[in-house]
This record gives structure tokens, sequence and C-alpha cells, in this order.
């Protein structure tokens, strides 16, 4: 493998912090999406980017902190095979400790109550990002992921 | 979040003018459109040309929209963009919807059924 060569100039890295509630999530994403390094993808690439940091965030606003509310810090680099994202809460640790498997919802059956209205978010975090990792650090939820560019 | 109707011939066009259902507006978008939907016409075309974001909490709102309108109208979808197609595509949903290109055409489909 070859070595890739050290540069002096630093990735493009962005540091967002900001209160873990939809409206809050919505306005923060717009500015991500806007800056570097988001900013530098193609547009299909920047609609998954945004629908995983979409979906990653708004578990931590419903599930990790849930009505309590709290704040969620988010880091984006640059990096050779894409953008590598962390995602830090202090809210409650993923049940068992682990993330979901992210399997799409059970088909119940073919009648119209039957369909289901949610499940997708841990599925299309899984089909749009590689890399994915959850530690539970000092009491805080670590969740890393690559964005493929 | 805005939505704007037009009536046909039987069918109901609503067009989304926000260009994102997600999280915040999900709810709001779902009471809107049983606001918009009720006593209309058989079927319903939602028209997602503006929308160029959509996250699984949208989804589920688009398809609580299908579940509103009962077993004896239809909710078809037109005009999806590329990153809603997608999150319609690997969820599978998109089996569940008849999908147009753009509104005309559902309606055209709809007036020819």
């Amino acid at each position: 493998m070859p070595q890739v060569p050290d540069r002096t100039d630093r990735p493009p890295e962005l540091y967002l912090a900001f209160r873990a509630d939809p409206a809050s999530i919505r306005r923060s994403l717009a500015g991500m999406l806007v800056c570097p390094p988001l900013s530098a993808l193609r547009e299909d690439a920047r609609g998954s980017a945004e629908v995983v940091l979409a979906e990653a965030l708004n578990n931590v606003a419903e599930h990790a902190y849930g009505e309590a509310g709290g704040q969620v810090e988010v880091t984006l680099r640059q990096e050779t095979a894409g953008i590598r994202c962390l995602i830090v809460d202090a809210g409650r640790a993923m049940p068992g400790g682990t993330l979901p498997e992210g399997r799409l919802p059970p088909d119940r059956g073919p009648a119209l109550q039957d369909l289901p209205e949610g499940g997708f978010g841990w599925h299309l975090i899984r089909s749009l990002c590689t890399d994915l990792s959850y530690s539970r650090i000092a009491d805080r939820n670590h969740l890393t992921f690559l964005l493929p560019s | 979040m805005q939505l704007q109707t037009q009536t046909r011939p039987k069918v109901i066009a609503v067009s989304v003018i926000d260009d994102r259902i997600d999280a915040a507006t999900a709810i709001q978008f779902k009471e809107r459109m049983r606001d918009a939907t009720r006593d209309g016409p058989m079927r319903v075309v939602l028209d997602l040309a503006r929308v160029q974001f959509l996250d699984s909490s949208g989804l589920g709102a688009i398809v609580a929209v299908k579940k509103l309108l009962g077993p004896d109208r239809v909710l078809e979808l037109a005009g999806l963009t590329p990153t809603v197609e997608k999150v319609f595509r690997l969820t599978r949903m998109d089996s569940i919807f008849t999908i147009h290109p753009n509104v005309d055409a559902a309606v055209a489909y709809a007036a020819s059924a």
C-alpha cells in the first residue's frame, strides 16, 4: 500500500454544537451542507449525506434525549475515502450498548393498516454510509461513520 | 407547511410548497393533508416536485396519509426528486405507491382510469 503523503494544509473540518430538537437539527443541517467539507460533495452524495445525518440526529433527539432535550456535537472531517463524521451526545445509551441492526420493518400483512410508518431510520443510515460504529465513553454516546464522497 | 390543492375531474392534486418534509414538519404535513383531502375525489395525487429532502419521519407521514384515506381512496405520488426517490427506493416504500414522473402525467392517468 502506498503511503498517503503528509499534508501541511489542514483538511477542512467542521464542528457544530446545538440543541437536539427538530427545528435546531433542520437549521444546523442546512448550515453544514453549505460549508466544507460537505459542500464539496456531488449533489447525489450530498443528498445521501443529509439523509444519514438527519436520521442520526433525529435519533439523538427522539431516543437519547427524548423529552428532556440536550446538546449534540457534530464533527465532520475530510478523509481520503470520504467525510468522517462524529456525533456525540450526553443522552441515554443505546439499548444493549449496540446499534440497531437496521432491518426494514417486517411485512405484517397485505392490509392497508399493516403498512409501517416508522422503523426506517437505521436502515437508511446503514445503507448510505460505511464504517459505522458506536461507543459509550464517559456517559456520552459516540457515533462515527464515513460518508462516501 | 404549505400545500396547494387543485381539484380536477376524478382527482385532487396536492402540491407540497415546502422544500422538505422532515421531523420538524411531518405531523403538520399529515394534518394539512387530512384537511386538504377531506371529502374530495377518490384519487389523490401528492406532487413532491418541489420537495428536495425527505427523512424517515416524512416518509412515515406519507404512509400515514395513505392509511388515513382508507381502502376506498387512492394516494399516488408524482415528481420525486433524486434524494426523495432514493429514500422511497431504499425503504422499498416505492412498491406500495404508484409513482408518476410529474403531476400532469398523474392527472392524465387518473382521467383515463
